[in-house]
């Protein structure tokens, strides 16, 4: 009886782990507009663009030029790896171009690679 | 020719006079205090990591601002902004001028290599078709440099630089809401910004 209070208790405590785990895309759509300064979904800007983002290796957008760091870091883009990124570019990376403390909230990182992954899976928005 | 006197720093510097000659273009008091504040840094730390870090943001957000001078080069000559309008678009394109020079002074003083403008940058041009469009265009990236700011201001080393970044991160603001304003829409709907 008390192995499964437990049990239960357990799984209601890992639920909101599991609705934080979800990611908001529409939520994640607010947040990309603070990348707006250097990044674009569909064109290189100050920083590459995001489209073909998944499963692509660190440094590698074609005519785009980045650090050394970068190139060299051998990252390949996915949910973990973004998420680990985004938490502290400039620690994951040292010497990446992207000068930008980060996104300590993992709610919004969540939500910010919800979105990416939309918008990648988006012939509208990454044609 | 235009100098400007500084006044004491923060740091314990007794005093210092620092005279610059900005072509005419005025520099603003948190832009000479940027410079300024770089003086003592570069004298004391030429070369440290912390100071690599710190011109590595710097240069973050001068192609930023060389991307937006340019962004609002293409409102400008769209022939889609009229009056008033255009006129306050090139005012806040002469204020990332200004950040971009003191900017990339900045990073000279520190040793480092500030980048060059790009030779061409590309812009979402076919969806700019109404002065709405330029406007709501220039908002998002005015927005997304005030974020790219706040971003930056906690990882530099030097407070004097984070200051001088803030003041920079102000500037964009104002013109956010201003560009807001002229859209129509609430100038300042948050109180907060991330």
């Amino acid at each position: 009886m008390r192995k499964k209070s437990c049990f239960l208790l357990a799984a209601l405590l890992a639920l909101p782990m599991a609705l934080l785990a979800a990611g908001d895309p529409k939520r994640g759509e607010e947040i990309y507009s603070r990348c707006a300064a250097c990044h674009s979904l569909d064109y290189n800007r100050t920083g590459p663009r995001h489209c073909g983002l998944f499963g692509r290796k660190a440094g590698s957008t074609p005519a785009f030029q980045y650090s050394v760091a970068m190139r060299r870091s051998k990252i390949v883009w996915e949910e973990k790896t973004l998420d680990t990124f985004l938490t502290d570019p400039m620690k994951t990376v040292p010497g990446t171009a992207m000068g930008y403390a980060g996104i300590p909230d993992k709610q919004e990182r969540t939500d910010l690679i919800a979105y990416l992954k939309m918008a990648n899976g988006s012939k509208e928005l990454c044609p | 020719m235009s100098f400007f006197l500084v006044a004491q720093n923060d740091v314990g510097v007794s005093s210092r006079r620092v005279f610059l000659h900005s072509s005419g273009l005025l520099l603003s008091a948190s832009a000479v205090a940027l410079l300024a504040g770089c003086d003592t840094l570069a004298g004391m730390q030429k070369g440290a990591k912390s100071e690599s870090s710190d011109v590595a943001v710097l240069n973050s957000a001068l192609g930023a601002e060389y991307e937006g001078i340019a962004a609002y080069q293409v409102g400008a000559e769209s022939g889609l902004l009229e009056q008033p309008i255009l006129k306050v678009a090139l005012q806040f394109q002469g204020h990332h001028k200004q950040h971009a020079d003191v900017l990339a002074k900045t990073i000279t003083k520190l040793g480092g290599a500030a980048i060059s403008p790009k030779d061409k940058y590309t812009f979402p041009t076919d969806k700019l078709k109404t002065q709405a469009d330029v406007l709501r265009f220039a908002a998002q990236l005015e927005k997304g440099a005030v974020s790219a700011y706040l971003g930056a201001v906690p990882t530099f080393n030097n407070r004097d630089l984070a200051k001088a970044a803030a003041s920079i991160l102000g500037d964009e603001a104002m013109h956010w809401a201003v560009l807001r304003n002229a859209l129509g829409e609430d100038p300042v709907p948050v109180a907060f910004m991330s």
